[in-house]
Order: structure tokens, then C-alpha cells, then sequence
């Protein structure tokens, strides 16, 4: 009676696990590349949850005399797997991340000596340009650093 | 011997360290005006880069906290793709005097055949106090070091070094992460790149924290150590052209 009744709770979670992982992948928030992990374990899980006789032909093979337990040799199987799998993302990610932020900071550095460049050329043209449109007796030259500092 | 600007590259990590970095810049431009000098900004929370670029450096400003390896790293990306053909380390910190960078020149220059040139502390005994803990850390790694390489390495976390192109080619692809001096010779060793130790004077920190607290000591060496076993292990140390992108674990398991 027991075992009848942990058979039906372990058949409900896959079946909940295998409808959660399907819902996540439709609505876009889960990667099909992470999904196929959970979707094969849960697909593992339901089906030795309902098949009694392969879960106790597998606890016979592993040596586990109570059957149900193997189930939860396999679950924790699949457990450490993902745990690694994760554990391999999480690494590229933050590899992937560190890349990205030594490019950002050259770009970076890149556009503001760009942009110091295209200032001085600015400033040069400047000092070209006739000066007679400012007020007679105003030292054009003070009036241009000012210009040129109101930049900053 | 003459020496022109766009060829000799400083790098400066600094992470906090708005205090002691606008003098080492402003040491390294006095010292050797010749090099070029860019600090990595390590993602400070203090205005590390302002007080730099108002010495007068180029700052690579990193928009998180990378730790040192991927800082000195940026630096090496810098120096090959601005076409620098050689580039010295100085923390911003204030330990390395900049005026030993010609003593890591003069080096270079006189055995042309060598990849790195290392300032090390311990040449010459005695000179340099670091807490018992750091020293004794410092010392079993140069021992594995030098038994791994086969020549002596006396000081394998000194970042006071001076590359030239193979090296900052090979360091910008791939450079180790946290604590990264000590697993950057193995690699120097892995891709049979030639390097030399010559004695140089350091400080005692001038302001700003250690990346490595005492507390942390054995904890980092343990790290370190496990990082050397892996070093060794390694199947693909850098991928050739052609090879998988340089990303850990680019397919998963």
C-alpha cells in the first residue's frame, strides 16, 4: 500500500516537473540548450515512476533492495549532473563576461582619445577663423580659451 | 641605445587605490619618460580614474571588478593591439619602484633570447619584510616552481616583469585569474618561453589594501596550488588559430 502510494506522488512531481520545464520553454524562459537536461530527466523520472517493473529491474541490477529507493539514486544522479552542467555555464558566462569587459574598456579608452583628437582639430580650426566679429578691443585669444575650456 | 614612445607600454591595476596612483604614475612618466603608461581601472568605487588621467595616464576603465588577472590582462590586449613590443607591469599601489624598470630593460636588452624579465625581492636576501605567512606561501611556490620549470625561480609572485611581443601575444589570448603570477610562469614554461629573474628593491604598500589580506593567506595558497596542479593537467593550454574560441568549456558537458 505504501509503495502504491509513493508511486503516485513520484508519478504527480515528474509529470508537474515535465508540464513546469515544457510551460518554461514555450513562454521563451527557458534556453532549449538548458531545457534538454530537465526534459530528459524528467522524462526519466515519470517513466520509472509509472513502470514499477523497470524500476525493479534497475534496483535489481544496482543491487538496491527496496526499489522506490532507486528512484532516488537515479534523481540524484541526474541532480549532480545538472549541478555540473550548471556549474560549466556559470563559467563560460563569467569568462564570457570578464572578455567582454576588457573590450568595453578599450573601446572605451579608444573613443575618448578619438574624441580628444577631434576636439583639438576643432581647436586648431578655430585659431584659423578671422576674428573680426568680436567686439573691438575684447583679446580674441581669452575669448577663444574660454570657448575652448566651456567645452569640458 | 635609442628608445622610441609607442613602443615600451606600463601598465598600472589599480583597484582603490586613488590615494598612491597618481605617484606612480607620475614616478614611471620621471623615471622612464620613454614608456607609455595606461592604468587599468579595476572597477573602483573610488575616483581612481579620475586622479589617473589628471597625471596624465590612459585609463582602461573595466565596468565591474575583475580582480587582478583580468585587469592585467586588459593591459595585455591593450599592448598587442596598439602594436607595443614591450610592456612592464607596475602595481598602483606604490611597492614597485619604477625606476628599476631599467634594470628589467637592461636585462632584456643584454639576453635577447629571453621572453620575461622578473624583478624579483629575494635575490638579494633579506632586503624585503612581507608577513611570515605571505613569505612562507611565497617560498613553497617558488620551490614547486623551480622543481616544475627546471631553472630557479626564487620570487613567483612578483608582478614586476617586463614581457616582450611573444609574451604580451601570448598573455592577451589567455592569462590566469586570481593571484595569477605564479601560474603565469608555468605557462611561460608550458609555451617554452624564456624568462630570467633579476634582482630589484621593492616597497612596503603606500596606501590602499592588499588583494591578499593575512586571513586569506592559506586560503589563496591552497587556490593557487590547486590552480598549478590544473595548469599542469591541462590538455589545451592556448588555442591555436582554427582551434574552439578561447571561452572555458565552450560545449558543455
Amino acid at each position: 500500500m505504501d509503495s502504491s502510494r509513493i508511486q503516485i506522488l513520484t508519478v504527480c512531481v515528474a509529470a508537474a516537473l515535465l508540464l513546469g520545464v515544457v510551460e518554461l520553454v514555450r513562454r521563451r524562459r527557458l534556453l532549449e540548450r538548458y531545457a534538454l537536461v530537465w526534459l530528459l530527466s524528467s522524462l526519466v523520472l515519470l517513466g520509472l515512476s509509472i513502470w514499477r517493473g523497470l524500476l525493479d529491474w534497475v534496483a535489481e541490477q544496482i543491487g538496491v533492495a527496496y526499489p522506490p529507493n532507486a528512484l532516488f539514486i537515479v534523481a540524484f544522479g541526474f541532480v549532480l549532473w545538472m549541478l555540473l552542467h550548471f556549474s560549466v555555464a556559470v563559467s563560460r558566462l563569467s569568462d564570457q563576461s570578464k572578455v567582454l569587459a576588457q573590450r568595453l574598456a578599450l573601446l572605451d579608452e579608444r573613443m575618448r582619445r578619438q574624441e580628444a583628437a577631434h576636439d583639438g582639430q576643432l581647436a586648431l580650426e578655430d585659431e584659423d577663423e578671422p576674428v573680426e566679429d568680436f567686439a573691438e578691443g575684447e583679446p580674441a585669444g581669452r575669448v577663444r580659451a574660454f570657448r575652448r575650456t566651456g567645452k569640458q | 641605445m635609442k628608445r622610441f614612445r609607442d613602443e615600451h607600454l606600463a601598465v598600472i591595476p589599480a583597484y582603490n587605490e586613488s590615494a598612491t596612483v597618481a605617484g606612480v604614475v607620475e614616478r614611471v612618466r620621471e623615471r622612464v619618460p620613454f614608456f607609455d603608461v595606461v592604468v587599468v581601472n579595476d572597477g573602483s568605487t573610488d575616483d581612481t580614474a579620475a586622479v589617473a588621467r589628471a597625471a596624465g595616464a590612459d585609463v582602461l576603465e573595466l565596468p565591474f571588478n575583475l580582480g587582478i588577472g583580468g585587469a592585467v590582462q586588459a593591459g595585455f590586449v591593450y599592448a598587442k593591439e596598439n602594436g607595443y613590443r614591450y610592456m612592464t607591469q607596475v602595481d598602483g599601489d606604490g611597492q614597485h619602484e619604477p625606476q628599476e624598470i631599467s634594470a628589467l630593460l637592461e636585462a632584456m636588452a643584454a639576453d635577447p633570447s629571453l621572453d620575461v624579465v622578473c624583478g624579483s625581492r629575494f635575490i638579494v636576501p633579506g632586503k624585503y619584510m612581507a608577513p611570515v605567512s605571505r613569505r612562507t606561501g611565497i617560498h613553497m611556490f617558488a620551490f614547486l616552481l623551480s622543481r616544475i620549470v627546471g631553472q630557479p625561480v626564487t620570487d613567483p609572485t612578483s608582478g614586476f616583469r617586463l614581457y616582450n611581443r611573444r609574451a604580451i601575444e601570448l598573455f592577451a589570448a589567455d592569462y590566469p585569474h586570481d593571484y595569477p603570477e605564479v601560474e603565469a610562469v608555468l605557462m611561460l614554461h608550458n609555451h617554452r618561453l624564456r624568462m630570467r629573474e633579476v634582482p630589484v628593491r621593492m616597497f612596503e604598500r603606500g596606501g590602499g589594501r592588499s588583494s591578499i589580506g593575512s586571513g586569506k593567506s592559506v586560503y589563496y595558497m591552497i587556490k593557487v596550488l590547486l590552480a598549478l596542479f590544473v595548469g599542469l593537467l591541462r590538455r589545451r593550454v592556448v588555442p591555436e588559430p582554427g582551434e574552439p574560441a578561447p571561452v572555458a568549456a565552450e560545449h558543455g558537458i
